[in-house]
């Protein structure tokens, strides 16, 4: 095994018992948390695959911003922040089995299809991915234009709904 | 990749480690002796030659000293929280070089952990994730003080990283490119403090913010929030948020000297590879003073108002400082 | 790729580690005496009063929100400071069209009063 192997099946196993963690863990707050390091591992997972850039800003949105949120969501609503009833339902098992076939079937199409059997290529680049080529293409008007415009417009929208569920809040308290 | 590699990284990160936890030490007694002066006393001068052994002292007092875990507080996460905090501290200044490289053994070594193509976008996402240690103690110890001191931390630190981070594209217009080496290298001629003077006042008092610092140091407000999140902390799991907040001084020091002041550019650093470390913490250390003479003068703001400034001062400034250094940029590149 | 990652990798590891250590260490040599008294929760003296954690103002969500989409647009400048040079005025009128787009949902939440403490 390569180092790059050995370090990709470390993060993915992090990843994905901190994403089972996420749905049978009995706080929500010790939920949100474990919904961090799974972020984290994915992060990870864009910088092994030569894509720094994503991974910065994996960290730099879903944790550093989205997960504040969904930290703050969870310490405004009601006090109950433990569940007493089963984390999971009878059915369980069956679900289990299913997704226990499914996996087993994708991983022998994956590993017999020969589309599926491509080389990691190296992007040709100084350290890590182009920035430049990156930055170009947002603002090419063949490339991303629109879209990156569009976005300002959607998030426009959402600052506005914000404002106008909180600020309704308190004018109603008032 | 050989084996020399991996053995020099995990060198190279040891000593960082060791370089900053022991520059945390360093920097207390500091702080100490700088306020003391400005007070007109004396400071710590007994233990060793000038105090110089009084942050061992500390540290072993801290060691031997009795944990609490208050009742009702959240076990795990509260073991957790000072530990979450310290990381991204130690773990920020992985970008920042020290100098080109030195020929050292045969082997010619960087002088920087990484040199990666988003090295600003590193230092942003790092810092955005400093905020978790904070809202976890304060949410975690199950009291009511420290819940609203890590709630108004966090809601100030996220409040002023937007105005940290636009400050940094200034820089980053300037030199055409992300990675903190090329942003170094650019600043040979003249420092970009001369060129951002907007930038570089924005970048320096949102930082100020972003540690925590006087005179935005709400968890030490202590006429309304006792100590803030770290009210119910007690042993080494306090001296780990002590150690954080002072390594994250030093980190911001760094970086700002690095962004702004030039980093190790220095006169003779090009003959003389080994001035750029020498380069690089004079000017820390002179920025570290001046965030000490800062708390030593300012009194603290209020929070009302400290919201205030940032969102309606220092990211307007930000933005409209980003707006004229694009179009100067844009006039004086030559096609 | 790992040449540029790896070491940070690293970093991150003896990071966590230390800070392991050091509350272990504390851990290990503190002395542990606990009575009831001692594990009340601090509030300057008095019989704590009322359950620990409560529910937050709404304020902090708002902030929150701004602050993810004030973060993305910074991305976006960042990602648009590496190449302007090459763009020259075109790629500036339209990061400005960007920016105003933005600097009225600044405005907008100035004069609604989100970005007011009371």
């Amino acid at each position: 095994m390569t180092t790059l192997q050995i370090v990709f099946l470390i993060i993915a196993a992090i990843t994905l018992v901190s994403a089972c963690l996420v749905v049978m863990t009995r706080k929500i707050m010790h939920a949100a948390l474990w919904l961090v390091l799974s972020l984290m591992g994915v992060a990870m997972v864009y910088a092994t695959l030569q894509s720094g850039f994503y991974a910065v800003v994996q960290v730099l949105v879903y944790i550093g911003a989205i997960s504040t949120l969904i930290i703050f969501a969870v310490m405004m609503t009601r006090n109950v922040m433990e569940d007493v009833g089963p984390q999971s339902n009878r059915g369980w098992g069956l679900a289990l089995v299913g997704s226990l076939i499914l996996f087993a079937g994708t991983s022998a199409i994956l590993l017999t299809w020969d589309k599926a059997q491509t080389v990691l290529q190296e992007i040709p680049a100084v350290n890590g991915e182009n920035i430049q080529m990156l930055g170009l293409a947002l603002v090419d008007p063949m490339g991303f234009l629109i879209p990156f415009e569009v976005a300002s417009v959607l998030l426009l929208a959402a600052l506005v709904a914000a404002i106008f569920l909180t600020a309704d809040i308190k004018r109603s308290r008032s | 990749m050989d084996a020399g590699m991996i053995w020099e990284w995990i060198i190279k990160s040891i000593f960082l480690i060791l370089f900053m936890t022991g520059g945390f030490a360093y920097v207390t007694l500091l702080e100490r002796r700088v306020l003391a002066r400005m007070q007109v006393r004396i400071g710590p001068n007994r233990v060793g030659k000038f105090g110089l052994l009084q942050p061992i002292a500390d540290a072993v007092k801290l060691i031997f000293k009795e944990e609490l875990i208050p009742a009702g507080a959240d076990k795990l996460m509260f073991i957790v929280a000072p530990v979450i905090t310290v990381i991204p501290a130690l773990i920020i200044t992985g970008v920042i070089p020290w100098g080109t490289s030195i020929n050292l053994f045969g082997r010619e070594i960087a002088l920087s952990i990484a040199n990666v193509n988003v090295g600003v976008l590193y230092i942003m996402a790092v810092t955005s994730i400093s905020v978790y240690g904070i809202t976890l103690a304060g949410w975690s110890s199950n009291n009511k003080y420290a819940m609203f001191g890590g709630l108004r931390s966090t809601a100030q630190m996220i409040s002023y990283e937007l105005a940290l981070g636009l400050s940094l594209v200034g820089p980053i217009l300037l030199a055409g490119s992300m990675n903190v080496m090329d942003i170094v290298q650019a600043q040979k001629t003249l420092p970009f403090a001369l060129l951002q003077p907007a930038g570089f006042i924005v970048y320096f008092m949102a930082t100020l913010a972003e540690i925590n610092r006087a005179p935005f140091d709400m968890p030490e407000a202590e006429q309304e929030l006792t100590a803030g999140y770290h009210t119910e902390y007690s042993s080494m799991k306090f001296a780990l948020f002590f150690m954080a907040e002072y390594i994250k001084m030093i980190a911001v020091a760094m970086i700002g000297s690095t962004m702004f002041l030039g980093g190790f550019q220095g006169p003779f650093v090009d003959q003389l590879p080994w001035l750029g470390p020498v380069y690089l913490f004079g000017k820390v250390i002179v920025w570290l003073f001046v965030d000490i003479w800062i708390r030593a003068t300012l009194p603290r703001i209020r929070y009302d108002k400290l919201m205030a400034l940032g969102w309606k001062v220092m990211y307007p400034i930000a933005l409209l400082n980003v707006f004229i250094t694009g179009i100067l940029v844009v006039l004086t590149t030559k096609r | 790729m790992l040449q540029a990652y790896l070491p940070l990798l690293i970093l991150l590891v003896f990071a966590v580690l230390i800070g392991f250590l050091v509350v272990a260490i504390g851990h290990v040599f503190g002395p542990k005496r606990p009575t009831a008294r001692k594990a009340a929760p601090y509030e300057s003296g008095m019989v704590p009063y009322g359950p620990g954690t409560r529910r937050i103002s709404v304020r902090y969500y708002l902030v929150a929100v701004l602050f993810i989409l004030f973060d993305i647009e910074t991305i976006f400048f960042l990602l648009w400071a590496v190449v302007l040079r090459d763009l020259g005025v075109f790629g500036l009128v339209e990061m400005f069209l960007f920016m105003g787009t933005l600097a009225v949902g600044l405005i907008y939440a100035w004069k609604k009063g989100a970005l007011e403490w009371e």
